[in-house]
This record gives structure tokens, C-alpha cells and sequence, in this order.
């Protein structure tokens, strides 16, 4: 046997059995593997992601670490705030790659924010997994050879509910979306959604201002359309007020049923579970998913002191999914990485069956449609979701036949 | 857009025209007799409904309590931070007590958000309204909550009220005196500031009872005003400054205004009130129903 083959033999040996070794001879550029958190510290986002999504990636940092006990390179968190801005993300992207020699950025609440660094981490050949932001841009006419896109998106979310509610019933829609980039793409999915079989019916999709506080005269309108659902494309706290409102009216006691875009652990919360009491959405996880999840969330309650939300976890699992590719590509250089996330399958407490996609960088992965569970049926604090489906990875997502991306 | 589908559109209307029409109420109060632009108007607005909140929180007061005892709360706030703060800047030009005014009302909706995070863990809460208006009522032409309803007939009485106060009783005359020309007001025997002071807490008091009138409809959050207050604006500028009827009448248009542009063309809902303004101020600056600068 040739000695180069022997090497190779012991070395694939050496990978199995252990990463550890491997990670000794990591080439980092200033002998630190920095990730950055680009998130929303003080804005509408900040609960859902923000501070949470900063120890999020510090867990995983102490995890990698306490599983690599060899590992020789430091990794720190830095986590900065982009208050939801486009032109704040991108000054401040350039700036903890520049100046705080960040390797990788993640998180990236509001579509608008994520476009903006992620057009900076082409520029600069740097890793960015956007796990909070919505828009399918990312991974279509936006996409570049840098930009991962992690735990949900437009097209999942309305591929989901879309679906779940026509075949539950909900035949006839009218929707109302906020006007900018995030609304307009998941109105636009959702019509696609819903329209897909025959006889499903989108009566009326009305954008409405954003922000906006008040959307009794589209409540008005949908009493007098009288649609099967009544679907809201609106986030956060626009979320929170249209469905106070939806109940104000009574609207489902007229029969007309409430289906939700985008849904957060933290706008359920925000309402009281009873207000949204029988809706249904679609979610990448939620943290009393099985008991894996459970056994997580526990972990980063205890340091955190609140439950974790999908994009919270999402940004543990891709703060994860990153560290461990640095070490098999034993360099924390951009394209390394990049290279050794491409075609990458995996399977962590959070992203189930994953597969990272090549060609669009889509990381594909199992989600769930759930309908809320009211007050009275919860078993404890926060538990508020009934898994109605689990939509497999390789269906949930945009096929990649229709991915206007090219790289 | 049929006829029966434009009343109920103009009906809703002046639901938020209520809120308009008792914040700029409460603004021309003060514009009217102290001469300032009060930008804390909106923060003062989500006080009000947060005191309800946490009312019911700490007390477990409900909503008919919290009714009366949120704005009186908010008008003494109103009154300390005038006498401490304000009442330094009288001699001054109006932008020392917008830049005072727009950091307080910073300060306030990150103190309120703190607390909010801190004491109940989510920085946005529900509000319920008392059990006597829940639900909804079928008008015939339209199924509307009863809430809403109580909305724009509590938000008409206290219009009203107020309007007659100032223009018809003694304590009005004392109040329109002491703000014309203090000097001669005092030499009739009148604690002139006591009275600026008094005004003060009032119309910043309307603007709690806003607040807490709108707790039930809207999320409970710290910038729930910050929206709010920029129409506002635009509704006294376009009734005219100081003005109590134009405010009012102002504040119930531009609601009707907003909800019957949703309902034609929904992105432009919240800019129509704007556009009013910008022809208000081309055709008659002084707004509709102001009197020119030089006329007071």
C-alpha cells in the first residue's frame, strides 16, 4: 500500500472517530473564529431574535468548544445591532468584518437588512446564514455564492398554511399584506399557494400601510366578502393588532377563519393564545417539538431565562452547522467554508433531514404546520402549538426547477 | 365601492377619528393656552393606556377604574414635569420645548418598555375591554363592536364637554384671561401659573384617557403613540393651531378621511391626511378654523 494512500486511509479513520484532531491543524486567519450576530437588539424584532439569538450562538460556541476539547483557535460572539435599517446593516457588516475581523454573519431579522449584508458578505467572501429574515430573494434573483438561507422562508410558509387550510376547507381567501419587500413577496407566494388547486380562490388581497395599527376598514370589507379565511401576510406587532381586531369583530363567529403568514412564538405570547386559538401555521420548529428539542430548550432557558424561539434555536443550529464546517474544512477562509457547506446533510435538534442545497444555498430542511392550541388545552406555560403535518425538507421548499438563482 | 359599503366605511371612520379628535383636542388645550407644541403627546397617549395595564396588573383594577383613575394619573405626571421642566422654557423660542418635549417622550418610551420587559417579560400586552361591551352589535348595515361604539360617543361627550368649559363658564373666561394677557388677569386676584399649570395637566389628561380608550383595541406597547402623534399633528395643523372646534371636527374628518381611503385604495390611507394638510397650508395657512397669527 502506498504510504499517501495509508495517510489518506488513517486520516478518513481520524475524521470518524474523531473531529478533534483534525481541529488542531484548523488554519484560522488571526487564530480566532469570529461569529457575528447581525441582529435587531432594540427594535420590533428584538424579542424574537435579538439578545436571545446573541446567547443563542454563544451556547453554540460553548458546545463546539466542550465537544472539541483540543481545539486550539478561540471562537467569540459578537453581537450588533442593525435596528432593522438596510443602510445600518450594511455600514455595520463592513464593519465587524473589517474592523472586528468577523468570519461569519447570522441571524439577520427584517428581509430588507438581510439583502443589504448580504450583498456586503459577497464583497467581502464571507459566510452570512440569514435565519430570521423572510424574503425569497435570498435565494433567487438575490442569491450569491456567500448567502445561506436557514430556517424558514416566504414560499415554506405559504407552501404550508396555503396549502393546510385549502385542504382543510378553506377555499376562498382574502388577504391583506404590509406594503414592503416581506409583504408583497408573501402575498404573492401565498396566492400562488392557495390558486394551486383547482377552485381555490383568492377573492381579494389588499396591501396595507406599513407599520399600521388599525385595520378595521379591511375587517369591514371582509364581512362583506365573506371569504372562507381571512388571511394576514402582517408580522410582529401588526400581527398582534390584526388579530386583536379580527376577534374584536368577530370575524370567526361570522365563519370566516384566520390564517397567519408569519408566525413567532413571541406574538402568540404578546395576544394571549386564546386570540389566536385554532389558526394555523407554519413553523421550521418550535421547542416542544419531541424531546430533543425539549432537552435544548431547557438548556438555553436556564441560561437565558426565557424559552427560545425558531429563530433563536435557528441561530444556535446555524452557528453550529458553521463552526463544524470550519473544522472540516480545517480554514475559517470564506470560500473553504463555503465549500464545505455546499451539499452538507445533516440532522440537529432543529434542522431535521437537512440538506444545504449547491446550487441556491436553500438549507432544506423539515417543517411543521401547526394550529394553535388554546389556553385550556395547554399543557404548560408556552405550550402552544399542535403539530397538524410535518412537511418533509425536500417539499417544503421553493424546487430548485423554479430558482431563478444563478452563482 | 357601493353606498352601503361607504357609510359603514365612513361609519368606522370615526372611530379613529375619536382618537384623533381627543389628542388634538388635548393638544390644542395646551397649544391654545400655554403656547406650546407638546411632542410628548403621543408618549403621554401610551402612558395612559400602559397605567391601565398595569393597573389591572399590580391592583387588578379593571377598565371602568382605570377609566378615571389612568388620566388623572397621567395629568399629575403632566403637571409635575411642567412646573419642573417646562415652565423654565416660556421665555424661549417654540424649538427649545419641542427638542425638551421629543426627549421625554424617548425617555418615556424606553422607561415603559424596560419596565414592560422587566415586570411582565413581553414588551407588547392585550388589553381586555369590560364585559358589559364585548362582542358585537348588529346595526342593520353593519356588525360592528360595541366597544368601538362606546369609543366615539364617550370621545363626542368629552369634546363637548370640554369645548363648553372653556367657552361658556367662568373658569373658561378665567382660563382664556389668564392666557390673552396674564398680567391683567392678575391684577383681578388670579394665580395666573397655577391655572397654566392646571390647563396643562387637562389637556394632557385627555390625552391618557386616549390611551386608555385605546387599550382594548390596540396592543399595549411603548411607541404605540409615536405613529399616532405625527397625524395628529397634521390634524391640528389643518384645523388650526389652538383651535378646540377645528381640532375636533378636524380629528373626526380626517378619520373618516383615512378609513374611506383604505377602503378605496389602501396604500394611500395614511398619506390622504398629509396631502389635506400640504393644500390646508397652501390655501389657508392658519387652517380651517384658526384665525390668523396676527388676529389673536
Amino acid at each position: 500500500m502506498h504510504k499517501r494512500t495509508l495517510t489518506a486511509l488513517l486520516s478518513t479513520a481520524a475524521l470518524a472517530a474523531a473531529p478533534v484532531a483534525l481541529a488542531q491543524s484548523v488554519r484560522l486567519t488571526d487564530n480566532a473564529v469570529r461569529v457575528g450576530v447581525l441582529t435587531d437588539l432594540s427594535g420590533v424584532y428584538s424579542e424574537l431574535s435579538g439578545q436571545g439569538s446573541v446567547r443563542a450562538a454563544q451556547l453554540a460556541v460553548q458546545d463546539f468548544v466542550a465537544a472539541n476539547p483540543s481545539y486550539r483557535g478561540r471562537v467569540q460572539v459578537v453581537g450588533v445591532d442593525h435596528q432593522n435599517k438596510a443602510d445600518v446593516a450594511s455600514n455595520k457588516a463592513a464593519e465587524m468584518i473589517d474592523r472586528q475581523n468577523v468570519d461569519m454573519l447570522v441571524d439577520l431579522p427584517t428581509s430588507s437588512a438581510a439583502l443589504a449584508a448580504s450583498e456586503v458578505a459577497r464583497q467581502k467572501k464571507i459566510p452570512v446564514m440569514v435565519v430570521t429574515g423572510g424574503t425569497t430573494a435570498l435565494t433567487n434573483e438575490k442569491c450569491n455564492k456567500y448567502t445561506f438561507h436557514y430556517a424558514y422562508d416566504n414560499y415554506m410558509l405559504a407552501n404550508g398554511t396555503g396549502t393546510a387550510v385549502t385542504k382543510r376547507g378553506g377555499n376562498s381567501w382574502y388577504i391583506i399584506y404590509p406594503n414592503y419587500a416581506f409583504g408583497q413577496d408573501l402575498n404573492k407566494q401565498m396566492i400562488a399557494a392557495v390558486t394551486e388547486n383547482k377552485g381555490r380562490t383568492v377573492t381579494a388581497s389588499d396591501a396595507t400601510p406599513f407599520p399600521n395599527t388599525d385595520f378595521s376598514s379591511y375587517l369591514l370589507k371582509a364581512q362583506g366578502l365573506k371569504p372562507k379565511v381571512f388571511g394576514t401576510m402582517q408580522a410582529g406587532a401588526d400581527l398582534v393588532n390584526v388579530v386583536k381586531q379580527y376577534n374584536e369583530f368577530g370575524l370567526r363567529q361570522q365563519g370566516i377563519g384566520l390564517g397567519i403568514g408569519l408566525l413567532f412564538e413571541t406574538d402568540v405570547a404578546a395576544l394571549g393564545q386564546d386570540a389566536f386559538a385554532g389558526a394555523l401555521a407554519t413553523v421550521p420548529w418550535y421547542w416542544n417539538l419531541d424531546q430533543r428539542s425539549r432537552d435544548w430548550a431547557a438548556k438555553f432557558e436556564k441560561s437565558f431565562g426565557k424559552k427560545p424561539t425558531f429563530a433563536q434555536a435557528g441561530v444556535y443550529s446555524a452557528t453550529m452547522t458553521y463552526l463544524q464546517a470550519v473544522a472540516r474544512a480545517r480554514s475559517d477562509d470564506g470560500d473553504a467554508v463555503v465549500k464545505a457547506l455546499e451539499g452538507h446533510r445533516f440532522s440537529d435538534f432543529f434542522a431535521r433531514s437537512a440538506y444545504i442545497r449547491p446550487q441556491d444555498h436553500r438549507v432544506l430542511l423539515d417543517v411543521y404546520t401547526v394550529q394553535v392550541k388554546s389556553k385550556a388545552q395547554a399543557k404548560e406555560n408556552g405550550d402552544y402549538y399542535t403539530r397538524v403535518s410535518t412537511i418533509p425538507a425536500a417539499r417544503a421548499f421553493q424546487p430548485l426547477t423554479e430558482s431563478k438563482c444563478k452563482f | 365601492m357601493n353606498t352601503q359599503l361607504f357609510l359603514i366605511q365612513v361609519f368606522n371612520g370615526l372611530v379613529n377619528g375619536a382618537f384623533y379628535a381627543l389628542l388634538s383636542l388635548g393638544l390644542a388645550v395646551i397649544f391654545g393656552m400655554l403656547r406650546i407644541v407638546n411632542f410628548m403627546h403621543g408618549a403621554l397617549y401610551m402612558l395612559g393606556a400602559f397605567t391601565a395595564f398595569a393597573l389591572g396588573q399590580a391592583l387588578g383594577l379593571g377598565f371602568w377604574p382605570s377609566l378615571i383613575l389612568a388620566p388623572l394619573i397621567v395629568g399629575a405626571i403632566g403637571m409635575v414635569l411642567e412646573r419642573s421642566l417646562l415652565s423654565r422654557l416660556y421665555g424661549l423660542e417654540p424649538s427649545y420645548n419641542l427638542l425638551l418635549t421629543f426627549g421625554l417622550t424617548l425617555l418615556t418610551q424606553d422607561l415603559v418598555k424596560q419596565v414592560m420587559l422587566s415586570q411582565y417579560a413581553v414588551s407588547s400586552a392585550p388589553y381586555t375591554p369590560p364585559a358589559a361591551l364585548s362582542g358585537v352589535v348588529n346595526l342593520g348595515f353593519v356588525v360592528f363592536p360595541k366597544y368601538r361604539l362606546f369609543v366615539i360617543a364617550l370621545a363626542l361627550a368629552i369634546c363637548l364637554i370640554t369645548w363648553f368649559v372653556i367657552e361658556k363658564t367662568r373658569v373658561g373666561a378665567i382660563i382664556r384671561a389668564s392666557t390673552e394677557n396674564p398680567n391683567v388677569t392678575r391684577a383681578f386676584g388670579i394665580d395666573v401659573g397655577k391655572w397654566v399649570t392646571g390647563m396643562f395637566g387637562v389637556g394632557v389628561g385627555l390625552a391618557g384617557l386616549a390611551g386608555v380608550l385605546a387599550a382594548p383595541i390596540y396592543s399595549v406597547e411603548p411607541y404605540m403613540g409615536a405613529e399616532l402623534i405625527i397625524t395628529t399633528f397634521a390634524v391640528v395643523v389643518i384645523g388650526g393651531m389652538g383651535s378646540i372646534l377645528g381640532s375636533v371636527v378636524t380629528g373626526f374628518a380626517v378619520g373618516v378621511l383615512a378609513a374611506i381611503g383604505a377602503a378605496l385604495y389602501p396604500p394611500i390611507a395614511n398619506t390622504l391626511v398629509f396631502i389635506l394638510m400640504a393644500i390646508v397650508l397652501l390655501v389657508r395657512p392658519s387652517g380651517l378654523f384658526g384665525l390668523p397669527e396676527g388676529a389673536r
